[in-house]
Formats: C-alpha cells, structure tokens, sequence
C-alpha cells in the first residue's frame, strides 16, 4: 500500500499562513495525516498528532491550557514535545504515553511542516519562497484547503502554461502563448519551462500592468518546480527590444505566482498562492486587485483552475482508461513528476519499505 | 503514537554472536521489508515456553538501517523462560515477530541529554548514544554492570564517545551519585533510564524530588525485574473458591486466565493498570515489577499489577471484581 503512495513524507509542506496560527487550536490533515497547529506562549508553533494517545478523539476538540493541549475527553494533557504530562485517575503516568510532534519551521509567511521521519528534517531545505517575504516582491494571497484534487494536478496545471489560452482567456491566455516554443530544463531537484513571446501585443491583465498603452512587448514565463511540491513562476512583460530577454527588465513589470502545494489525501490538497509583483509596491489598492483577480468568488483566474482541477480529479475517478495521454506542452509536468516519482522510490529504498517507525 | 494492529510477521535467526558471557546478540531478518527503527524501538518475538505460545519485547541494538534487526539477550536463570528460547535458537531457525515499534522516543528539544543504563539495559541506550552522537548533540552515558565483563557493547561506545562514556561496576566498588548527576543537568536536560527496577525507582524518587518536569524522565521497563528472583508461589482467591500454583517462568496474570479467572489486561508491562486486583493478604514481600502504581501505593500493598508483580514466595490471597457468583 505503500508503494502506493504518490507524495513524499520526508519533506517541509506548508500547512498554514503564520498569521493563521495563533492561540487557539487548529486542525489540518497533511499526507494523510491528522495534525494540530498551536502557537506556544514563547510564540513558536507546535504541531502534534491530532489524536489522543488514549482514546483517538482529535486534540483539535480540546483546549489548550499554557504550551499545552488538554485533551476534550478525559483530560489527558500533551506537552508540545507529544508527551503526556497528566493522566486521570492514577498517581503516575504511562511513560509509553505520546502523540507524534511534527518538527516546524516558520519561513517566507507560511508555516512548514515535516510529516515524515522526525530526525531527517533539516530546516535549511525548506523551499525556496523568497519571493514571498513581503520584501523585494509584495502580494497577499491565500489558501485553496482541502481543494478536490491530487496535489500532482495543481504542478500539472502551472507547469503548463498553455491552459491559459483556455481557461483564462481574456485576462492573461492569448493565442501567442499556444503559438510560441518552449524550453523544458531540469536538475536532480527543479524543472523550468521556459517561454519567451517577443514582440507581441500584451494580454489585457499585463497591459494594464505596464500603463503603456500601444506599446508591444516581450513576454516572459520562467516556471520552476521545486521538489516535492513548490513551483515558481518568473512572469511579466517588458518594452520590446528593450533588452528583456537579455536580462535588462528595467522597462518592464515583473511578477512572481508562488504555489506551494501540500497533499491532504491521495486525491485532495492544500494549494497556497500569492502573486507578487515589484512594482507599484506601496500601492495596497492593487495588491487588493490582484488577489480579487485571482480569487473573488468564483471569478478570479485561480477559481477558474479550480473548477478544472476538481472536475478533472472527478473525471480521472469515474474513468476506468489509464487516466492520461500526453503531449509535447506536458514535458515540464512530466519531469516534475519524475522528480517526484525518483524521491518516493529513493524514500522507499533508504527506509525498508516506508519511513522510520514513528512513535506509536 | 496510537498503536495500530500488530502485524506479525516470519523472521529467521541468521547469526548470533556472545558480546558477554550471558548477552548474547542475535541478528533477524524478516521475512518482510520493515521500516528502519528509531532509537529506542523493540520487537517483540514469539516464544515457546512448556509448551505454552507468548511473547517477549527485546530493544534493537545499532542502527539496523540494513533491513535487519540486531537484538541483545541476557540468559536469565531465573527468567519467566523466554531467554532461554532465544538461547536455544541456532543459525537458520525461523520464528515469528512482530515489526519494531518505539514506545521510548528520543526527544529533539533538549540542550542535554543523560543516559543511564543498567546491565542489558543498555540496548535502547546504546542506539541512542549513537543517534545524539550523529546528531552533534550533548549528552553523557551512564553504564552500571555487576563487573566489567558484564558491560556489552562498552568497548565500542568507548571508542566512539570518549569520556562521555562512563563505566560502573559493583565489583569496583564504584557507584553512581544519582542526586549529582541529576542535579547537574540544565533544566531542560532529560534523562533516559533503562535497567532493573531497584535502578529506575531510585531515579524516579530522586528527579520527582527535584521538581524536575516528570515527562522529561523517560524510561522504559518490559516488566521482567524485580527487586526479588522469580519464584513459584501459591494463588488464592477465597471468593471463588480457587487456589493455584504460578511457575517461577509464569506470570501471575497468565497463571489466572490458565485457571479460568476472567481477566482484563492491555499491556502486559507493568504501564496501564487494567489488570489489577486487590490484595487480602501474603506471606511473602510484594514485589512490585509495574511503573503504573507510584511508590505511595506499592507501600500501601493493598493492590498489584498482575502482568508483572509477583510475591517472593508463599502465598499470595487476592480478590477479583467477579461477582457472577
């Protein structure tokens, strides 16, 4: 069953935005796993296994009391280490009594979680999100949770841009992106697709980016997957024959869409996004633009992929034909699948078949 | 973590080696591929004793990380019989287990970690000196044994900790001072214990003395030590009538299911406390095997742990909560 299994464990997920974990407790299921997120009184976050070592009700359901939670049924109480420091009734305390702690790192705004083998995380190999600190580039954005679909389908759908064309025609698809080559590259750890539409008429969204109004462009989309599951995307345009593909973009407007993509199941994720920009910084009105143009009930350019992903997870459920054929636009999300597909195997093989024994 | 179905599996025995002149090490490879354990995990195994099937928790020992487990057995005269299986076991023997699982977990957010391990319990202590010496971090190991013959593996753990390794045995007369040892940890220091009951109760009474956070004392006990040597005893219960011996190699909660007393019981260490039954009286000494009761109740001797406590010989009169008539 294990071999199964389509995501890695011993990898940092984002779980939450920080400002989303406070001193209440909160549930989130991460690679199948039920977990509950607090902020201790010294203001670090603390993840625990959302189960009672007792009886299994959600720690979620329970209360915190200090750092630690006292479990809503019988008052079992679990330090943020997973170690029960009460228990009912009894004068000691069973010292095989522990929920598993997930280690966490508070890095570029979102919370990181490990759910696989406690020793092996090392907080130096959280992704690189940069981009997200609120620093060079500026952006909010927000969280699809529990967003119907495989976490392998959000990396197929921003590692192939061309969907734009078609589900967001009018904004930011036009038929120069379909019309225009591609480069696919890739290391032991990322893939880039990369595409450059020179001289071209921009697409609404980044004309109104640029304010120049009638001058043509070059495009650019520099999409990088990170493993296991993060993808950066380098996009904008620039005056044409400015020197933009050359690496001069000081006449032009840059922006970044981050998706970091965490597995809930085997069919349903966590996707958190932000789109940020480095221009018009101050300008909090257009941040606020920008986030309603990607999410705004239902019109914005993410919610149209929503309604693709989950209507293509459903498709893949009730189709009984190997789910995908595909085609050339597919060679950045197929490497980006390789790469997944090479951690699991060497995850496999280091641990004899899974990860470590957890405590039990 | 919530124990999940123990899922058993075929192993064979493929080596053993004599580290002492009563350890024994045996190397297992299942018949299944298993997760690498953690610091502090145990198998348990499948034994035969008079015929009898039950089952008996071993720590690995070292990494194990080649798909193999590597246990420790000290033969125990007058153990409740499963040393003596494993000893009796050869190169090739097949046997059945169950996959490792770790109910004493090493801790990550300690600024220093203590180890204290007496005689064979130096198993689960010996692979985790290894894990905090990987880990860069600051710890000392403790080993106490009857005489340096006795200390397995302290060859090694001396090549690789240096001075961090400290060795104690009776024969030299030298002892370890508990309250200093203790006293000297930072405050956020935790102390793991793995040896004979007499060893773990001392340190339980010393930390609690020292206000020291409890859940930063970690120990873990298979129930199989006790203050006295395993003798067989006599079982009376007045209010159903029955009366029954309990074999040196028996548990008295074994010996109770075997006569036909309904039982409950869960872990079958001396931990949860399920397969208690009252005390009417004894001719012996109780000897309280369980970390479930604290030293206050043991004294009281009103009730016992059945999975694991015993009386030094005698009789031993207990009641039950049977009220079937």
């Amino acid at each position: 069953m294990d071999n199964a299994r389509s995501y890695p464990l011993n990898a940092w997920y984002a779980a939450a935005w920080v400002q989303e974990v406070g001193r209440s407790l909160s549930k989130r299921k991460i690679c199948g796993q039920d977990i509950v997120l607090y902020r201790r009184t010294d203001g670090e976050v603390a993840a625990l296994e959302d189960a009672c070592w007792h009886r299994l009700l959600p720690l979620s359901l329970g209360f915190l009391r200090g750092d630690e939670v006292v479990c809503g049924y019988h008052g079992l109480v679990f330090n943020p280490a997973g170690r029960c420091t009460y228990m009912p009734a009894q004068q000691t305390i069973n010292p095989s009594a522990c929920v598993k702690a997930y280690p966490v790192v508070e890095r570029h705004r979102l919370v990181w979680i490990w759910p696989g083998d406690p020793a092996l995380a090392d907080p130096s190999t959280v992704p690189d999100f940069r981009w997200n600190d609120g620093t060079d580039f500026v952006g909010d954005g927000g969280t699809f949770y529990s967003l119907k679909c495989d976490y392998r389908l959000v990396i197929d759908n921003l590692m192939d841009l061309t969907h734009e064309t078609y589900v967001h025609a009018g904004s930011i698809g036009d038929e120069n992106i379909t019309a225009t080559p591609f480069d696919v590259t890739h290391t032991q750890s990322t893939a880039t697709l990369t595409r450059w539409m020179i001289d071209i008429e921009p697409p609404p969204f980044w004309a109104r980016q640029l304010g120049r109004p009638g001058v043509r462009v070059d495009r650019w989309q520099i999409v990088t997957f990170h493993l296991p599951s993060v993808v950066d995307g380098d996009v904008g345009v620039a005056v044409t024959g400015t020197g933009a593909p050359q690496g001069d973009r000081s006449q032009g407007v840059n922006g970044h869409f981050l998706a970091a993509i965490t597995p809930e199941t085997d069919t349903s994720c966590h996707y958190f996004w932000n789109f940020v920009r480095n221009y018009r910084r101050d300008d909090e009105e257009l941040t606020r633009a920008l986030t309603l143009g990607h999410v705004n009930n239902g019109k914005g350019i993410y919610d149209q992929d929503h309604v693709v992903l989950e209507a293509q997870q459903r498709a893949i459920e009730s189709n009984p034909r190997s789910p995908f054929y595909n085609l050339n636009i597919d060679a950045g999300a197929m490497w980006s699948r390789r790469l997944i597909d090479e951690m699991i195997a060497r995850e496999l093989a280091g641990g004899h078949g899974q990860v470590r024994a957890a405590a039990e | 973590m919530a124990s999940s179905p123990i899922n058993w599996l075929g192993a064979r025995l493929l080596s053993t080696q004599d580290v002492t002149p009563d350890i024994r090490v045996f190397e297992i490879e299942p018949d299944a591929s298993v997760p690498i354990p953690s610091p502090g995990s145990h198998i348990q195994v499948v034994v035969q004793i008079d015929g009898r099937t039950e089952t008996r928790s071993y720590s690995t020992v070292g990494p194990c990380n080649d798909g193999r487990y590597r246990i420790a057995v000290k033969l125990l005269s007058d153990s409740r019989g499963g040393s003596a299986y494993m000893w009796a076991l050869k190169p090739g023997a097949r046997f059945t287990i169950a996959a490792a699982r770790n109910h004493f977990t090493l801790g990550r957010d300690s600024s220093f970690y203590l180890l204290l391990a007496g005689g064979i319990g130096i198993t689960p202590i010996y692979s985790m000196a290894l894990a905090l010496l990987e880990r860069g971090a600051r710890f000392r190991v403790l080993y106490a044994a009857r005489t340096a013959r006795d200390l397995a593996f302290a060859d090694d753990l001396h090549e690789r900790l240096g001075d961090r390794l400290r060795r104690v045995t009776d024969e030299s007369g030298d002892k370890i001072d508990l309250e200093a040892e203790i006293a000297a940890l930072p405050s956020d220091g935790e102390l793991y214990v793995c040896g004979p009951i007499g060893l773990l109760e001392a340190v339980k009474r010393i930390w609690r003395a020292s206000g020291r956070p409890i859940e930063r004392l970690r120990f873990e006990t298979f129930g199989n030590s006790g203050a006295f040597a395993s003798e067989p005893f006599t079982v009376a219960i007045p209010r159903l009538g029955v009366t029954f011996e309990v074999p040196a190699n028996q548990t008295l909660l074994d010996a109770l299911q075997a006569n036909g007393v309904a039982m409950i019981s869960d872990c079958r260490r001396g931990e949860c406390g399920l397969c208690v039954l009252p005390i009417l009286s004894a001719d012996g000494p109780i000897d309280h095997r369980d970390v479930f009761f604290s030293d206050t109740e043991k004294a009281t001797g009103k009730k016992l742990c059945t999975c694991v406590s015993r009386v030094a010989g005698g009789t031993l009169t207990l009641d039950t909560g049977d009220r079937a008539g």
